[in-house]
């Protein structure tokens, strides 16, 4: 189940029927390739999605089309006037951080003498169940959807990552950067800047994002032990596949 | 102990204040004055605030831990050994501020520090036990700069350490071998950065503090270790500190 089968409620009655279902993150790479990742096949990311291994090209071209997303979401927001004047800068600022990850990660691929992936085409209302840049609240719940996701994603790739030590440093200072455009916005919508169990205060909407962020076991040691199950999920974040990733990106991503 | 960039250290994200009171108690505690320093902790608060409890309770571990400890950051365990070594430090303050909290920040601030400071103990337990036998001791911690009953105070102070917290993290993510051990810094490193952008909105909310650039900090051992010692009593040296 991902974000898109789960919009009911949101912006738009008939979203979740017009979809229909996609494969859970886990289940993705064994399904038929839905729509939304169409774009990503023909890039060759479903194949980096299945694979055991990507290469570091793939992950940072991973990584790159996620800041893609960031930067075209908080542009187009910022430039919507849908955010209020007393929280411009908090998205202004989380806009020139996604600008900054988007252009690096672009010089350090070529920089490997490899070809970034070009921006794809997005849709931020999934076909119509969202309106993020007409409405305040779902924009910020698309934020903190997409930030957390994001924090999800790097922190998944550091295994993939860790046969060159300066990309991976170079991911993990992106990575604990939307680990506080995250709690930011999370803080913006009435919630803790971490993330309880798997964030039952989330609407349903975004719940795939949350999925199994709910783990008490780190290296055989339970951890809700110590100062209770809440604190003690709240105290580790979980890492997402590629393939959990792009399920939750790819209703966004068109073409 | 060594230190390779201590002077570089000290001015990069350490708020007003707190890199001089750091200067003072290294100087102190490198004149082998630590036993002096924690007998006779009378310094405490300046202002006009009620007197602290005394902090010789223990409350946390805080004076009953070892004199001396040498890491050796040679391999995986050391590094965990250094994280722990953190991990002791945050949790001993946060036990502090939940302990002594002061007033006037609200009701999100009273949740905020309660939150992180279980989150802290949590993650000094979890290396402990991860550790087992491997484990280095408890450390001694020396928190008589800090004035807990003022909230610029705290609040300074644990945005200094979430940032340390964030950056040493970072900057040992490349020196793990064992990919487990690395997801798990992972796991812990964005909460830590959670905790960050939190304590820094409210200490200064101003739409820019909670992430103040594009890219984190990634600090080296002796870096991190050169802003940490000022509050830690035991003595801590590093060796086989990779580059």
């Amino acid at each position: 189940m991902s974000i898109m089968n789960l919009l009911g409620g949101i912006d738009s009655e008939s979203a979740t029927n017009r979809r229909g279902a996609i494969a859970r993150g886990g289940q993705l790479a064994a399904a038929a390739v839905p729509v939304g990742l169409a774009a990503f096949a023909r890039r060759g990311f479903a194949a980096s999605a299945s694979a055991a291994a990507p290469t570091i090209v793939e992950v940072l071209n991973f990584a790159l089309t996620l800041e893609y997303l960031e930067a075209r979401y908080y542009i187009l927001g910022v430039d919507s006037g849908v955010i209020p004047g007393r929280d411009s800068r908090i998205f202004t600022t989380i806009r020139d951080h996604e600008i900054a990850h988007r252009d690096f990660l672009i010089g350090v691929i070529r920089s490997l003498s490899a070809t970034p992936v070009p921006e794809p085409t997005f849709d931020f209302t999934a076909g119509g169940a969202f309106a993020p840049f007409a409405n305040y609240d779902t924009f910020k719940l698309l934020a903190q959807a997409f930030e957390d996701t994001g924090v999800r994603a790097y922190k998944g790739q550091f295994p993939n990552l860790q046969s060159n030590d300066t990309v991976l440093t170079a991911a993990a200072t992106i990575h604990s950067v939307e680990g506080r455009h995250a709690a930011e916005v999370r803080r913006l919508r009435g919630e803790k800047g971490w993330i309880p169990f798997e964030d039952p205060l989330a609407p349903a909407a975004i719940h795939a994002v949350y999925d199994g962020e709910g783990n008490l076991v780190q290296l055989g040691i339970n951890v809700g032990a110590f100062e209770g199950a809440e604190a003690g999920t709240e105290a580790f974040d979980e890492p997402l596949t590629m393939a959990e990733v792009l399920a939750i990106a790819s209703p966004f991503i068109v073409g | 102990m060594k230190l390779d960039n201590a002077g570089d250290a000290a001015n990069r994200v350490i708020p007003p204040g707190f890199a001089a009171l750091g200067d003072r108690r290294q100087f102190l505690k490198w004149s082998g004055a630590a036993a002096v320093l924690l007998a006779a902790c009378d310094s405490g608060p300046t202002d006009s605030s009620p007197p602290m409890p005394s902090y010789g309770a223990a409350k946390g571990g805080i004076t009953d831990g070892a004199a001396a400890v040498t890491i050796d950051l040679s391999n995986d365990i050391g590094i965990l050994n250094f994280a722990y070594a953190l991990e002791q430090l945050e949790a001993a303050f946060y036990t502090m501020v939940v302990a002594n909290q002061f007033t006037g920040g609200g009701a999100e601030e009273v949740q905020v520090f309660s939150d992180i400071k279980k989150h802290e103990v949590i993650h000094r337990e979890f290396f402990r036990t991860a550790l087992g036998s491997a484990a280095i001791p408890g450390l001694s911690f020396d928190f008589s700069s800090i004035n807990f009953r003022s909230r610029g105070g705290v609040l300074g102070v644990a945005l200094a350490f979430e940032e340390l917290g964030v950056s040493a993290y970072n900057g040992a993510a490349q020196f793990i071998s064992n990919t487990d051990y690395l997801v798990i810094a992972g796991k812990i490193v964005s909460v830590e950065a959670r905790h960050a952008s939190t304590i820094a909105d409210l200490f200064r909310p101003n739409g820019k503090s909670f992430a103040p650039r594009a890219f984190d900090l990634a600090r080296g051992f002796n870096e991190v270790l050169a802003i940490a010692d000022p509050y830690i009593a035991t003595a801590v040296t590093l060796t086989n500190v990779p580059s």
